[in-house]
């Protein structure tokens, strides 16, 4: 079956889903989601509970010993994970680039070999599991998608989600201003509110104009984005997160 | 005085009541990008760019040595070499020449060490004239206005300012064409060139192997400024040094493609020393003011002296979604954009440049242009830490900040205070506190989901 990795003779792959501290308390729904498409994958999902933040509002806002105690609290939370899989680009690189930094000795080495084991949904479907083809579901759907800065420009993922979505029937509308930043920036957004929404408006003004469905793996660009649109009564657009969407792709 | 410490409000302002700027500037830097993108993928681009940082750290990493060399090698030349520990200082011996040679009528040519400087002020009081001869700067200079950029200093202004302030200054038409309003600044800069004694410039580059003075332009205006009058000034940063005459060439290329996508300026003027007894023009007397200013400091700071490595080519602030919102003035100095975020806390001192290293997203634009891989985003992240520690920004933070690290390291405490969330958004009392004052000042709250996650996974209902 087309999309489905050869499990027969092979125990179960098994990975720890790393919902973040912003996705699990404002889109519970599409982490629920990525734990339901990696099972259809055959991948059998833990969610150690005392997973929290990374650190990574600390870390971009200059805290580093801050970002030091809850990069510790990470590593050890996930230290026993095959794999981790994590909904977010901007919190998989946290992990992979920046976390060992943070800590050192033994406890550096730890991280480093976390940050081997850790991967973006998209990234980790494609690159890991050798999935491209998740199904058909997204046939008929139109929709524009927009890259987080981290993905991009930390992990080099800028092709993976925008195959599976094609793959799955999705037309991905051309976007010019895609892999520009929407001004979230993490605690920009509050710290520099006028700039932040006007880089937003920005990025909304440039939309192509029959879109009204906005994919992203980044729940901060998803909140800010659509708060901003929601500002401007733009009630027709929608935002869904890459994991819905590709739930509803794999028909999971 | 213009100073940091004002962007944000500056920045506010220039969105809420200047939507021209805004506009003026987005569409300039769109336009910058597009022609480097282009210039980019003409060449193998990542092998120039590691070359290039290769050869700018060497340098960096030797640059006493190399600073010696230079001074050696341009003083053989007939040419006076000066050092400048401070901005005072480079005022102080361009006032000294000034006096030595009796000068009295400058022209210069863009250099964005001089605003660093502040040497117009110093000039006007020794009682020389000056004249700015690059055209963004000219304009600039009739409207009284610092440059907003570092290559295009007045692409915040559009072409219906230039077509009305050249209307007033000079008596064009008011629907003249850039042609004709370019035309009509040569011809007034002409009577400039022929009657100036002294010309100012910067450098681009400055090579210790040979004293070669390395002067990138697209309008002829530093060739004549270099040629014409009888002395000639060159305010040089000491790391605008490069090791060997051989390196140049690639440089100049570089510069070229990542500032407006050239492949290589119209002029490159390589200067080495005052005319000799055969040659028909130059200037009689050649002086070159080694600047320091803030720039040994920076040196020797981990991690961020490699903003040192920087070529001036702007491409960073074309790239920069917060820069393009607005220009460079709110930055209230020499430097805008990334490279500005970064340089202001090395040459001016943390407290002095804050906020300038919070202007930023981290989208990381910026460090895939720079032409010599300057890794601006660890940059704004280590300035940050020092401005964080130096105990900068608002108090209310770094409690935060601290809470919520204690919150995180003990995952019950996390989660009932995740639970507590919806409440607390709902709620009026929460309103005052200045994040969600601020998000929801501009964007629709967040609406948080009815269960977190992590509860809706121990209940199993997923």
């Amino acid at each position: 079956m087309a999309g489905r990795p050869n499990t027969e003779h092979v125990a179960p792959m098994r990975a720890a889903l790393f919902a973040t501290c912003l996705a699990d308390r404002f889109f519970a729904e599409a982490c629920a989601d990525a734990v339901h498409l990696l099972r259809h994958l055959g991948v059998d999902v833990l969610v150690p509970t005392g997973q929290t933040c990374c650190g990574q509002p600390a870390y971009n806002a200059g805290h580093r010993p801050e970002a030091a105690r809850m990069a510790r609290h990470t590593v050890r939370t996930l230290a026993d994970a095959e794999h981790v899989v994590v909904p977010s680009g901007s919190c998989a690189a946290m992990i992979r680039r920046f976390l060992p930094d943070l800590l050192e000795g033994s406890e550096r080495e730890a991280a480093l070999a976390l940050a081997g084991r850790t991967h973006e949904l998209s990234a980790f479907i494609v690159a890991v599991l050798g999935v491209e083809r998740l199904g058909r579901g997204l046939e008929g759907r139109r929709l524009a998608y927009h890259h987080g800065c981290h993905a991009l420009r930390e992990l080099g993922i800028r092709r993976e989600p925008i195959t599976l979505l094609r793959a799955s029937g999705a037309e991905v509308v051309p976007w010019p201003d895609a892999e520009d930043c929407c001004g979230f920036g993490g605690l920009f957004a509050v710290k520099m509110p006028v700039l932040s929404t006007a880089i937003a408006d920005s990025k909304l003004a440039g939309l192509p104009a029959d879109v009204d469905d906005v994919v992203s793996g980044e729940v901060g660009c998803l909140l800010h984005l659509s708060g901003r649109a929601r500002h401007h009564g733009a009630s027709g657009l929608r935002f869904e997160h890459l994991a819905t969407t590709l739930r509803e792709a794999a028909g999971a | 005085m213009r100073r940091p410490d004002g962007y944000y409000e500056a920045a506010r302002r220039t969105i809420e009541r200047h939507p021209a700027t805004g506009a003026a500037v987005a569409a300039a830097t769109r336009a910058f990008d597009v022609r480097r993108a282009r210039a980019y993928a003409a060449i193998d681009v990542e092998a120039w760019r590691r070359w290039a940082e290769g050869v700018k750290d060497h340098v960096l990493t030797g640059l006493d040595s190399h600073l010696e060399e230079a001074e050696a090698r341009l003083t053989e030349r007939g040419v006076t070499v000066h050092w400048a520990s401070t901005a005072a200082e480079a005022r102080t011996e361009l006032a000294g020449i000034v006096e030595r040679h009796g000068l009295a009528r400058c022209v210069k040519g863009k250099s964005m060490l001089s605003e660093e400087l502040g040497v117009e002020g110093a000039l006007a009081s020794c009682g020389v004239s000056v004249r700015e001869t690059d055209l963004g700067e000219y304009i600039i200079q009739l409207l009284d206005e610092p440059p907003s950029h570092i290559v295009g200093p007045a692409i915040h202004r559009t072409l219906d300012d230039c077509r009305e302030l050249f209307r007033r200054e000079l008596g064009t038409p008011a629907d003249a064409s850039p042609e004709l309003l370019a035309a009509a600044a040569r011809g007034a800069l002409r009577e400039d060139f022929l009657a100036a004694d002294l010309g100012l410039t910067g450098a681009n580059f400055l090579v210790a192997e040979t004293g070669s003075i390395v002067l990138i332009e697209n309008e002829g205006n530093i060739r004549l400024a270099t040629s014409l009058p009888r002395v000639h000034v060159a305010l040089v940063g000491i790391e605008k040094l490069l090791p060997r005459f051989a390196d140049v060439a690639a440089f100049v290329q570089l510069t070229a493609r990542a500032a407006t996508g050239q492949p290589i300026g119209t002029y490159v003027s390589l200067l080495h020393g005052p005319r000799g007894p055969h040659e028909p023009d130059g200037p009689e007397h050649v002086h070159v003011i080694l600047v320091d200013n803030g720039r040994t400091r920076l040196l020797a700071e981990p991690e961020a002296w490699k903003a040192l490595r920087c070529l001036r080519c702007g491409a960073c602030l074309n790239v920069c979604p917060v820069y393009r919102t607005t220009g460079g003035h709110p930055y209230g100095w020499a430097y805008s954009g990334p490279i500005g975020a970064v340089l202001a806390p090395g040459l001016l001192g943390v407290e002095a440049a804050h906020p300038l290293p919070y202007a930023s997203t981290l989208c990381g634009a910026c460090a895939d242009v720079c032409p010599v891989r300057i890794p601006l985003p660890e940059l704004l992240v280590h300035w940050r830490e020092r401005s964080v520690a130096a105990g900068l920004g608002p108090p209310g933070e770094r409690l935060a900040m601290r809470a919520y690290a204690t919150a995180a390291e003990r995952p019950s405490l996390f989660a009932a205070a995740a639970r507590l969330v919806p409440a607390a958004l709902r709620s009026p009392v929460a309103r005052w506190l200045p994040a969600l004052r601020r998000w929801v000042a501009g964007r629709a709250a967040p609406a948080p989901s009815r269960a977190s996650f992590r509860d809706l996974w121990r209940r199993g209902t997923d």
